[in-house]
């Protein structure tokens, strides 16, 4: 590790105060709304949310594939060892997108070129960006998807995508994203349209090539098992905000926040503890055209009460080390107690 | 038994004169009001074996039984009138499965209109009343499915299989398309119709733990065949096929502790495709036990008490 890396040892990544806002004929739709958080080195952090929470928004900001127009990131910087990499020219971003920082996506059918050899996708990488020859290039993509535990990885290279099932193509896809060895791999939900036992092997492919590789992930996922699987730590983001963010045996055993509690209670545990009913969240996210002057969860909420609908929480932090904290009005001194749900001043449960 | 077949088979022609081996010989039954899940990876047959009982495929051998009465190896256009009233299917995507021309009226009433024994306002009515226990809003009738969220028109598929009163539902992955606070609602919705109308269900799904917090009974199906028969708790906890153990190894719950301290026994290779299958289990070229005979021989259902069934040679 450099002396250069190692001042960014806990902050690889750091976004802070994210906006993005989409225009479209029905009105601006402010999809992140003022996010922060940062990634250390060698560290897995996931963001979890329902669909339309902005969680995909925040990171495609970050590796600049946000179309602008109708999307426009209206504040806010992102940080790459401390250089803002927002709102920067293609010809800028490319120089560490793909390269410092690695995405793969939710459908690897759609993600992959499909007119082109998975061999060629994977050295075309390594030819912009690392100058290599076919001949170099082609031979490093055979050892990648080797790496990717991919059999047959030569045979495997001069093959096109629909030859391939999703679980190996998803494997293509993080073998095309470590081409360049890239500090932080951006994951946005990798296996969702996976099966659970090849999103298994995923998984634990990810976790092994982040310690060989020593690479941070950024997990964007719905699921809150794949979140209990990987995670260090969790954001927790709703309507475009992150309402919970803290070490993962926090979010899951101290949650502090009625959302994260909702979404817990919606999921059936696999204790046998068959009588207890599944508690959904009532209705719907807001509309995030004009988002509520309050909590964005307020008419959801079952521990609302008068202040949330006019005036937004600010985070009250939860553990000594400042590690976690919830965006919630539940978590002020003068609050009242709610059952259930951890509160300052709480035991900690280890 | 409700609904129950015999040794059920459904073959695709895929050209070349290869077929496909979709359903290959399932024996299965439901008894009244219970509900059963049927688990299994996506290309197990699942949903072919869904399809088929309800005669929405022609099937290539084997029997299906409604209340004890054979069903029709093939539904003529008078079958489906007949047994649509009784046997009815929710289907897995809420955006493909809604005739986006049709407004939420037509849809959820079409039933009612092709039966053809309610008026115009009775149908209306029925129509209302079902969007209101569904959870939507009766005034949403006028409109067309685009202008409806994924977990809304789920609904409206729900309230346009139930609107018929059948007796029999296959609920194909209802939810695997909804986000999980939506999730919770659809199920609770399920479970609540089922009480108040005495149903009996087909719950097919790939999520483990919702399945076994669901269903009265799990079959787990593996390359068209079942390999595993139980009751949930029973094949959720105590699970005896190889197949079975390494699904429910692979499948991680919501609880950090746990997950550090699960042993890491991922299931090796993917499943293929059954085409032209020989014999021998289909699983074991995945299968960690597998032994030569596997390969050769088809294995035998064994009855380890009185409700579970594993179907392997080791049980043999």
């Amino acid at each position: 590790m450099s002396d250069m890396d190692d001042a960014y040892k806990d902050k690889i990544l750091e976004v802070e105060n994210l906006n993005v806002e989409f225009s479209t004929y029905g009105g601006v739709v402010q999809a992140v709304r003022g996010v922060n958080f940062s990634v250390g080195r060698g560290e897995t952090l996931a963001i979890v949310g329902e669909s339309g929470c902005g969680k995909s928004v925040t990171v495609q900001s970050i590796m600049g594939l946000i179309p602008t127009p109708p999307g426009k990131i209206t504040a806010g910087e992102a940080r790459l060892r401390g250089n803002n990499i927002l709102n920067l020219p293609a010809k800028e971003a490319n120089k560490f997108r793909g390269v410092e920082i690695g995405m793969i996506f939710q459908d690897p059918m759609t993600s992959l070129n499909p007119t082109m050899t998975i061999g060629d996708q994977i050295s075309e990488t390594l030819m912009v960006h690392r100058h290599l020859s076919y001949a170099d290039a082609s031979a490093k993509a055979v050892a990648l998807l080797d790496k990717t535990r991919i059999p047959e990885a030569k045979k495997r290279a001069a093959q096109y995508p629909f030859e391939f099932s999703g679980g190996m193509l998803q494997r293509a896809m993080i073998a095309q994203s470590l081409a360049c060895n890239p500090s932080v791999l951006i994951a946005d939900e990798p296996t969702t349209a996976l099966d659970v036992t090849i999103q298994a092997q995923i998984l634990e492919l990810m976790s092994e090539l982040q310690k060989t590789e020593d690479m941070s992930i950024i997990l964007i996922t719905h699921d809150l098992a794949v979140v209990a699987k990987m995670a260090d730590r969790v954001a927790v983001m709703y309507a475009g905000q992150i309402v919970e963010m803290g070490a993962v045996d926090e979010i899951f055993y101290e949650s502090a926040h009625p959302y994260t509690m909702g979404l817990k209670e919606a999921m059936p545990s696999n204790r046998n503890d068959r009588a207890k009913k599944l508690t959904p969240i009532e209705g719907s996210p807001p509309d995030l055209f004009s988002p509520p002057a309050g909590c964005g969860y307020y008419a959801r909420c079952p521990h609302a009460m008068k202040l949330c609908e006019t005036k937004q929480s600010e985070e009250f932090i939860l553990s000594s080390n400042s590690s976690h904290f919830s965006k919630c009005w539940l978590q002020h001194p003068e609050a009242p107690k709610t059952d259930g749900l951890f509160q300052a001043g709480d035991e900690h449960a280890s | 038994m409700l609904v129950r077949t015999e040794g059920l088979q459904k073959y695709f022609k895929i050209g070349r004169g290869q077929m496909l081996h979709a359903v290959d010989g399932i024996s299965l039954g439901i008894e009244k009001n219970e509900i059963l899940g049927l688990v299994g990876e996506s290309g197990s047959g699942k949903s072919t074996f869904g399809k088929t009982l309800i005669g929405l495929h022609p099937r290539t051998g084997g029997k299906a039984y409604y209340e004890e009465q054979e069903l029709p190896p093939k539904f003529s256009a008078a079958d489906h009138l007949a047994y649509s009233k009784n046997l009815q299917m929710i289907f897995q995507d809420p955006y493909s499965s809604l005739n986006p021309r049709m407004t939420v009226l037509d849809i959820v009433g079409e039933g009612l209109h092709i039966q053809g024994q309610h008026s115009k306002s009775q149908i209306k009515d029925e129509v209302a009343a079902w969007l209101t226990q569904v959870g939507l809003n009766a005034d949403h009738m006028s409109r067309y499915p685009h202008e409806f969220s994924g977990g809304q028109r789920q609904r409206i598929g729900i309230a346009r299989a139930m609107i018929i009163k059948p007796k029999f539902v296959v609920c194909d992955e209802p939810i695997s398309a909804l986000d999980v606070s939506v999730q919770a609602q659809v199920i609770n919705l399920l479970d609540d119709l089922k009480n108040s109308l005495g149903l009996t269900l087909l719950f097919i799904a790939h999520d483990l733990s919702m399945v076994r917090y669901v269903s009265d009974r799990m079959a787990v199906m593996y390359l068209g065949t079942v390999v595993e028969c139980g009751p949930s708790d029973e094949v959720f906890f105590n699970p005896q096929h190889p197949y079975t153990k390494l699904l429910i190894e692979s499948n991680p719950e919501p609880d950090p502790k746990a997950e550090r301290a699960r042993q890491h026994a991922s299931i090796k290779g993917e499943i293929t495709s059954p085409i032209n299958m020989g014999p021998g289990c289909r699983f074991a070229d995945r299968c960690p036990s597998a032994t030569a005979r596997c390969s050769v021989e088809d294995p035998k259902t064994t009855k380890i008490s009185d409700q579970h069934s594993v179907t392997c040679n080791l049980f043999d």
